[in-house]
C-alpha cells in the first residue's frame, strides 16, 4: 500500500491532490471563521455587536454569505471584456491559494519542499497584482480602473521593502528554504532565539508592508469607498466578487503565516522546554491576525501621496539600509554571530 | 510518458501558444496577457530543468515588475484600432521582407548546425549536492564579480539618466508639505465658536 503511494505515477499524483485537500480544506473553514473573527473585533471596537443572528453568537455567518453570494446572479456590464473580467477573480484566487503549496506547518510538514520556497512565495504574491489590474480595467468603468491604478502602484511599491527585509532573514540564515528559517530560530532560550530580536525594526516595517501589499486598512486606498466606491471591485458582483473576497482574505492569512515563520520561530516554542508543534505556528497566526485586525478597526485611511511617500522615501531607504548592515554584522559574526546562523556553510 | 515529460510538453505548447497569441491578438491588453503567459511557461521550463533560481527570478522581475509596467501602459494607450490596421497594409511589405530575412538567417544558422564526435560525453557534469542558487551566488560574486558590479553600474546610470531627462520642477502646484502637516496641532489652527441660533457669525 505504501509503496502504491510512493513508487507508482498515479499513487504521486493521488498522494499530492491528498495533501493538497488537506491544506486547502482547514484553510477555507479557518478563513470562514476568521472572517467572523475579523467582523467580531471590528464591531467590538466601535461598540457594536457584529454579526450575532446565523447560529450560535452568529457563528455561522460566513457560511450565510457564502450561500448568498453564490445563489445570486452575476452581472457582467456592458462593453466589458467578458474573458478578462472572469479571469480576474479567479487568478487572485488561485494565486492565494498556490501560495500555501510551500509553508511548512510543522517540522516536515509542507507540500513541496523546494530551496527557493520564500522565493516562490515572493513571486507569487507579485503576481497577485494581476488580478486587480485586469479587474478594474476589464470592467470597462472609471472607479473600478482608477482604483485597479492605484491599487498597482501601492502593491508595486511595497513589494521592493518586502523583498529587501526577506533578504535580511535570507543573509541572517544562509537559505531560502522555510525550514532552514525556522530552524536556525532554534536555540536553548526559546523566544529570545527567534529573529524578531536580531531584525527587530524589519518586524514592524514588515507588518507594515504586509497591510500595504494585502490592501488591508489603513492602506485600503485601492477600495477607498468614500472617492472610488469599492475600486476595482465595483462591478464585480456574486460568485466572482466572494473569489476577490477569499483571494484577499487568503493573503492577510498568507502573511500572517509569514510573520510568524520569518520572524516569531514557526512552530518553535516560546519555552525551551514545552514541545514544539503547529499549535505554535496556529497560535501566532491568530495574533497577527489580531493585530491586522485591530489595525483596520483603530486606524484612518491614509491620502495617496502619503502612503506613496512613506514606502519610497521611508520604508525603501531602512530596509535597503537594514540589508547592508545585517550583511556586515553577519559577516564580521558580531556578538558571537547572533545575525549569522547558517544552516548551510557560509 | 512520465510525469516530467508531460509537464514539459505542456509548458513547451503553452509557451509558443502564448508568444503566437501575443503576436496575434487584436487588443494590446491581451497581447500583454498572452506574453505573461508566455512568460510563466518558460519559468516552468526552467523549473523542469532544474534551474529553480531563475525561473522564480524570471517570475519575479519579469512578470512582476516588466510586464506589469507594459500593461500600464498598454492599458492606459488610446489606441485606434480602425486606424492600426488601415496602417498595417502600408507597412506590410516591409515586415514581410524583415521575416523572410529573419527566417533565412535562421535557416542557415540551423543547416550547418552539427554536433562533433561523441560530444554528449564531453558535456560539463552538473556539480552534484549544491543547489543551484549558491552555485550562482558563488559564480557571481566570487568569479565574475568586478563584472557583475559593472552591469550594475550600468543599469544605475541608466536609471539616473532616464530620472535626469524627465524630471522637471513644476513651480505651479501647491506641494504637500508632510512635516508641517504632522506637526500642526488643534489648538492653533482650530477654532470653537459659540454660534447664538438665528445670529450667525
Amino acid at each position: 500500500m505504501v509503496e502504491f503511494f510512493t513508487t507508482t505515477n498515479l499513487g504521486i499524483v493521488l498522494l499530492i491532490l491528498g495533501q493538497c485537500l488537506l491544506i486547502l480544506l482547514p484553510l477555507l473553514v479557518a478563513l470562514a471563521f476568521l472572517m467572523y473573527a475579523d467582523r467580531k473585533i471590528w464591531a467590538a471596537v466601535q461598540m457594536r455587536k457584529g454579526p450575532n443572528v446565523v447560529g450560535v453568537f452568529g457563528l455561522l455567518q460566513s457560511f450565510a454569505d457564502f450561500i448568498k453570494y453564490i445563489v445570486k446572479e452575476v452581472v457582467v456590464p456592458a462593453g466589458a471584456d467578458k474573458a478578462v473580467f472572469f479571469l480576474a477573480p479567479m487568478i487572485t484566487f488561485v494565486l492565494a491559494v498556490i501560495a500555501w503549496a510551500v509553508i511548512p506547518f510543522n517540522d516536515g510538514w509542507v507540500l513541496s519542499d523546494i530551496n527557493v520556497a520564500i522565493l516562490y512565495v515572493f513571486a507569487i504574491s507579485s503576481l497577485e497584482v494581476y488580478g486587480v489590474i485586469m479587474g478594474g480595467w476589464a470592467s470597462n468603468s472609471k472607479y473600478p480602473f482608477l482604483g485597479s491604478l492605484r491599487s498597482a502602484a501601492q502593491m508595486i511599491s511595497y513589494e521592493v521593502s518586502i523583498g529587501l527585509i526577506i533578504i535580511g532573514v535570507v543573509i541572517s540564515t544562509g537559505s531560502l528554504n522555510f525550514g532552514d528559517i525556522v530552524m536556525a530560530q532554534e536555540s536553548d532560550y526559546g523566544i529570545f532565539g527567534w529573529y524578531f530580536i536580531p531584525h527587530f525594526p524589519m518586524l514592524f516595517l514588515f507588518f507594515i508592508s504586509a497591510l500595504a501589499e494585502t490592501n488591508r486598512p489603513p492602506f485600503d486606498l485601492p477600495e477607498a469607498e468614500s472617492e472610488l466606491v469599492a475600486g476595482y471591485q465595483v462591478e464585480y458582483s456574486s460568485t466572482p466578487f466572494l473569489l476577490f473576497m477569499i483571494g484577499e482574505l487568503m493573503a492577510v492569512v498568507l502573511m500572517c503565516a509569514l510573520v510568524s515563520l520569518l520572524f516569531l520561530g514557526g512552530w518553535l516554542s516560546p519555552i525551551g522546554f514545552l514541545p514544539d508543534g503547529i499549535l505554535w505556528l496556529i497560535g501566532k497566526m491568530l495574533v497577527c491576525f489580531f493585530i491586522f485586525a485591530m489595525v483596520k478597526a483603530i486606524t484612518p485611511r491614509f491620502r495617496y501621496d502619503q502612503l506613496m511617500r512613506i514606502g519610497w522615501k521611508i520604508f525603501l531607504p531602512l530596509s535597503l539600509f537594514w540589508v547592508v548592515l545585517v550583511s556586515f554584522l553577519a559577516k564580521f559574526e558580531v556578538m558571537g554571530g547572533f545575525w549569522a546562523r547558517w544552516a548551510i556553510g557560509g | 510518458m512520465t510525469p516530467a515529460l508531460i509537464a514539459f510538453y505542456a509548458f513547451a505548447v503553452t509557451t509558443i501558444g502564448g508568444g503566437l497569441m501575443t503576436v496575434v491578438s487584436r487588443n494590446p491588453v491581451h497581447s500583454v496577457l498572452w506574453l505573461i503567459l508566455a512568460f510563466l511557461s518558460s519559468a516552468g521550463l526552467f523549473v523542469l530543468l532544474g534551474a529553480e533560481f531563475v525561473a522564480m527570478l524570471l517570475i519575479i522581475v519579469y512578470v512582476g515588475a516588466v510586464a506589469v509596467l507594459f500593461l500600464f501602459v498598454v492599458m492606459m494607450l488610446d489606441v485606434d484600432f480602425a486606424e492600426l490596421k488601415a496602417e498595417m497594409a502600408r507597412y506590410m511589405p516591409l515586415a514581410l521582407l524583415i521575416g523572410v530575412v529573419l527566417l533565412m538567417q535562421l535557416g542557415l544558422a540551423f543547416g550547418v548546425w552539427g554536433f562533433s564526435e561523441g560530444v554528449d560525453t564531453r558535456l560539463a557534469q552538473p556539480i552534484s549536492d549544491a543547489e543551484n542558487t549558491k552555485q550562482l551566488g558563488m559564480l557571481l560574486y566570487d568569479q565574475y564579480f568586478l563584472i557583475f558590479q559593472l552591469a550594475g553600474l550600468i543599469l544605475l546610470v541608466a536609471m539616473i539618466g532616464a530620472i535626469v531627462l524627465t524630471l522637471r520642477h513644476r513651480t505651479d502646484v501647491k506641494r504637500q508639505n508632510v512635516m508641517v502637516q504632522m506637526s500642526r496641532d488643534p489648538a492653533k489652527t482650530m477654532e470653537l465658536k459659540d454660534v447664538k441660533p438665528g445670529q450667525g457669525l
